[in-house]
């Protein structure tokens, strides 16, 4: 074997955002040797973009609120496809996480009592998220990581990891190269954490930066795990369409949840005419009423802007499409009418939204204390993704555990505003945890060498591709991701169908043979084009299984819209997750699990609640 | 559509230049969408560094005609395009290529420094009883993205190069947010005095201007954290005080 440089750990977690963080502190809790890898510097991952807040029952605003409400909520807003345990643990375990943080020094917004205090959001039926003005996700990443360099933690940062290594049905390791020199770095660990995040570089439009290209999935699928219910994309509602350059930034729901209204170019607010049937009696019938709602009136319905985010989403590609748009493309979301209702509104505004108030008025000369917004869906999140257990967060691979987005089976068809961000402290935890546990019953496997040899040919294959192989066609690294990112925009989207996903899988094969032959130029440091051409096959992968798992699901239920089935279920079908595998011979297969029947004791909260 | 030339410095630290590139730019741009335009068109194994694209993250910290800024936050309507925009690396921190520096320094920093020690809990749930208006400021000081501009332009780095004996802004800043966090027990006024020195900063307030976070860096943080390390240290009265009191 070719000599490399090698770490040995206990327990290896791959990626630095909230999950990886909480995960990596809790496994380094006892006396074992952690290594954190991570794309990007620390405190620089997705979960600085987290606005909102965090979803937790801590009911420090409305007592009426307890994990029991959290869980009814959780599993409505994902249509009933959640694992029910999961949303339990979730439900139960968040108000701890988050008052933890409070602990490792963040500073969360005060209640009048001094308390935590929490807001409204979309699918929540009381006032449920944590949260530091518009910028909750940055004072979790901080508190973790300011928290995390004390405890002993190995932090590799600006490393990728390019396969899983296994001995025998175990994993055992990581390999991976870092970025400044391109060297290659070998990890040996008895248990391995994902914690990779998303996959919305996949599509045009999206709030993820450069590293979401569904790493842990591909990493995860490639070494035997399954992926869960990969058609539930969320595309959220409110992305920035103008100008061109910032189009799919993220515009918090908090927007929304302070009192700002969709309204189309007639000036209609038009989520009035269309509550689904499963919140009409939670949803505001009234402007006042909602108006009332989003400042605290107890006895108040949520405004129909509130509902869930794939619906919400829906409404407005249906008023672009019928001719109702905004200039560029959107809708208008309108928070300076607010100014009727109070005196203070752009002091009140820009106390509440400070960041959207800077970023619209950096970005696109907007000042959204005096005028509208223009705004449409942009790639967020996805639901689905690596299968865990419910408890122990292990794949179906002994050794390798998931967190947070890469992860799924908290939230079903959709999730939730504010749960993320508890979904990975709570669970990122879980699977620290029991990551450990594994390492300390299990012994170290020694690496297979010969398989290590053959992940670091296949890593510089992209310097050895010719340059131009005299096809005519050949397409550089970042011209067969853009046609990516076009084809998936336009063909697994928020509307699909039959032909469109058919096609998508064809130009995915295509584009896969491309990828095999794309050259990169220049050396092996820092070069993004290598970079990107090697981040080619995890987005090919996962692209691949949302679209396969989008043309299994024939209806339109959640975040997955099918044209050709417009039915929420399928007849006879029942309720199903839809689960992709590795086949022996290569190949992505597909398959159904029916939902479990849940447990007595859950189903009676849900009759109770609703 | 108009076109506009970027002189990007290319390079390592073996050996790096300007290198002027032509490239159309449209309504809105930034200047990291043209750095990124000429990446995929022109220059696919040019070095920089980003994530969130909305200042948010911090990663794309540059000099753009020799002012500090994030790349991602600085729009070519802003620029005079007419003369080629010069696009840097931050220049206080080792290059390692094209726009990319090693700001490593930065986290050992923060790793010597002493972490958030909370008095009890005041509830039995473990949490604490705090009032928005005694946490206001430390949350202007927690709106910190570590994008080191701060530490970029402050001359006693990047002239003096004086990174073994001053922890620079950002870490001032992170110190008041913990000396000045209502529950945070511990006293770091010593290391401030000695190995951080806060001698050093005579308050020229560059740090105040770079920050894209409008954190008012030398007015709330430093200053205040300097009248600490003078009652502690050099008050006379307070010090015949101690004397006396021991």
């Amino acid at each position: 074997m070719a000599s490399y440089e090698t770490h040995e750990y206990d327990v290896l977690i791959i990626g630095a955002g909230g999950a990886g963080l909480r995960a990596a502190i809790e496994a380094a809790a006892g006396d074992l040797k952690v290594g954190l890898v991570c794309k990007s510097l620390l405190g620089k991952a997705h979960t600085v973009m987290a606005e909102g807040g965090v979803a937790a029952a801590l009911a420090n605003v409305d007592e009426r609120d307890s994990w029991r409400v959290h869980f009814a909520d959780t599993m409505r807003g994902g249509q009933y496809l959640s694992n029910a345990r999961m949303a339990e643990l979730h439900a139960q375990e968040s108000p701890d996480r988050v008052r933890e943080l409070e602990a490792w020094g963040a500073l969360f917004d005060r209640t009048q009592e001094g308390g935590i205090l929490q807001r409204n959001f979309g699918g929540h039926q009381y006032p449920r998220l944590a949260h530091v003005g518009d910028r909750t996700g940055l004072e979790m990443i901080r508190a973790l990581q300011d928290h995390g360099i004390h405890q002993g933690i190995e932090v590799h940062m600006e490393n990728t990891v390019i396969s899983l290594l296994k001995t025998g049905e175990r994993v055992s390791g990581a390999f991976g190269y870092e970025r400044e020199k391109g060297r290659f770095k070998v990890f040996s660990a008895k248990a391995v954490v994902l914690a990779t995040g998303g996959v919305g570089k996949a599509y045009k439009i999206t709030s993820n930066s450069w590293e979401y290209t569904g790493d842990g999935h591909s990493l995860a699928y490639h070494a035997g795990a399954e992926l869960i219910d990969m058609e539930f994309v969320q595309f959220h509602p409110t992305g920035m369409v103008w100008p061109p350059s910032v189009r799919g930034i993220l515009v918090t729901e908090g927007v929304r949840g302070e009192g700002g209204i969709l309204k189309n170019s007639e000036g209609k607010r038009f989520m009035f005419a269309d509550i689904p049937e499963l919140y009409v009696s939670q949803t505001a019938d009234n402007p006042e009423e909602g108006w009332r709602y989003t400042q605290g009136d107890r006895d108040a319905r949520r405004p129909p802007e509130l509902l869930t985010r794939d619906h919400v989403a829906r409404c407005i590609v249906r008023e672009v499409q019928e001719g109702r748009g905004s200039p560029h493309g959107g809708v208008f979301l309108d928070i300076a009418w607010i100014q009727e209702k109070i005196s203070n509104a752009p002091e009140h505004i820009r106390r509440k939204l400070p960041s959207m108030y800077h970023q619209f008025k950096e970005l696109a000369d907007i000042d959204i204390t005096q005028e509208p917004m223009e705004v449409g869906p942009t790639t967020h999140y996805i639901m689905g993704g690596i299968r865990v257990d419910a408890d122990s967060q292990m794949t179906a691979v002994p050794g390798l555990f998931a967190a947070g987005e890469c992860a799924a089976g908290l939230h079903g068809a959709n999730r939730l505003g504010g749960n993320s961000l508890s979904d990975l402290l709570v669970f990122g935890k879980r699977a620290g945890e029991y990551a450990a546990q594994f390492a300390e019953e299990n012994k170290a496997v020694s690496l297979d060498e010969t398989e290590i040899d053959a992940i670091a040919e296949y890593t510089l294959k992209p310097f050895e591709n010719p340059a131009d192989n005299g096809s005519g066609e050949q397409m550089g690294p970042y011209d067969i991701q853009a046609q990516l990112q076009e084809k998936m925009q336009e063909l697994v989207g928020i509307a699909r169908s039959q032909g469109s996903l058919t096609q998508a899988l064809e130009d995915v094969q295509n584009l896969r043979e491309q990828a095999e032959n794309v050259h990169a130029i220049g050396n092996r440091e820092y070069n993004s084009g290598w970079h990107t051409a090697l981040d080619l096959d995890c987005l090919l992968t996962v692209s691949e299984a949302i679209a396969l798992a989008a043309l299994e699901r024939k209806a339109s239920i959640g975040a997955h819209s099918r044209d050709d089935y417009p039915e929420k279920e399928e007849p006879g079908a029942g309720k199903y997750n839809t689960i992709v595998k590795k086949a022996p011979d290569g190949t992505m297969e597909i398959r159904r699990q029916p939902v479990d029947e849940l447990r007595s004791d859950l189903q009676e909260i849900i009759d109770e609640i609703g | 559509m108009a076109k506009a030339i970027f002189r990007i410095w290319r390079g390592n630290a073996d050996g790096a230049e300007f290198v002027d590139y032509d490239t159309e730019v449209s309504e809105g741009m930034v200047v990291l969408d043209a750095v990124h335009r000429i990446q995929a068109e022109q220059a696919n194994d040019m070095a920089v560094r980003w994530n969130c694209k909305a200042g948010k993250c911090g990663s794309c910290s540059a000099e753009i005609n020799g002012q500090p800024k994030l790349m991602c936050m600085t729009r070519l309507n802003d620029l005079p395009l007419d003369e080629p925009v010069t696009v840097e690396p931050m220049r206080a921190f080792p290059l390692i290529k094209d726009l990319v520096t090693d700001v490593s320094w930065n986290f050992k920093v923060k790793e010597k420094m002493k972490p958030f020690t909370p008095r009890p809990p005041d509830a039995e749930d473990g949490t604490w009883r705090m009032e928005q208006e005694d946490i206001d400021h430390i949350q202007e000081f927690r709106k910190c993205i570590e994008c080191f501009l701060c530490q970029d332009v402050c001359h006693v780095l990047r002239e003096h190069d004086l990174h073994d004996e001053f922890i620079g802004p950002r870490f001032f800043v992170y110190a008041a947010s913990l000396e000045m966090h209502p529950i945070d027990t511990e006293n770091r006024l010593e290391e401030l005095k000695d190995s951080d020195g806060i001698g050093y900063c005579n308050i020229t307030k560059c740090c105040t201007k770079v920050c894209p976070e409008h954190i008012t860096i030398t007015d709330n943080a430093i200053i205040p954290l300097k009248e600490r390390v003078v009652d502690q240290f050099y008050d006379p009265i307070k010090k015949l005080f101690r004397v006396f009191s021991r």
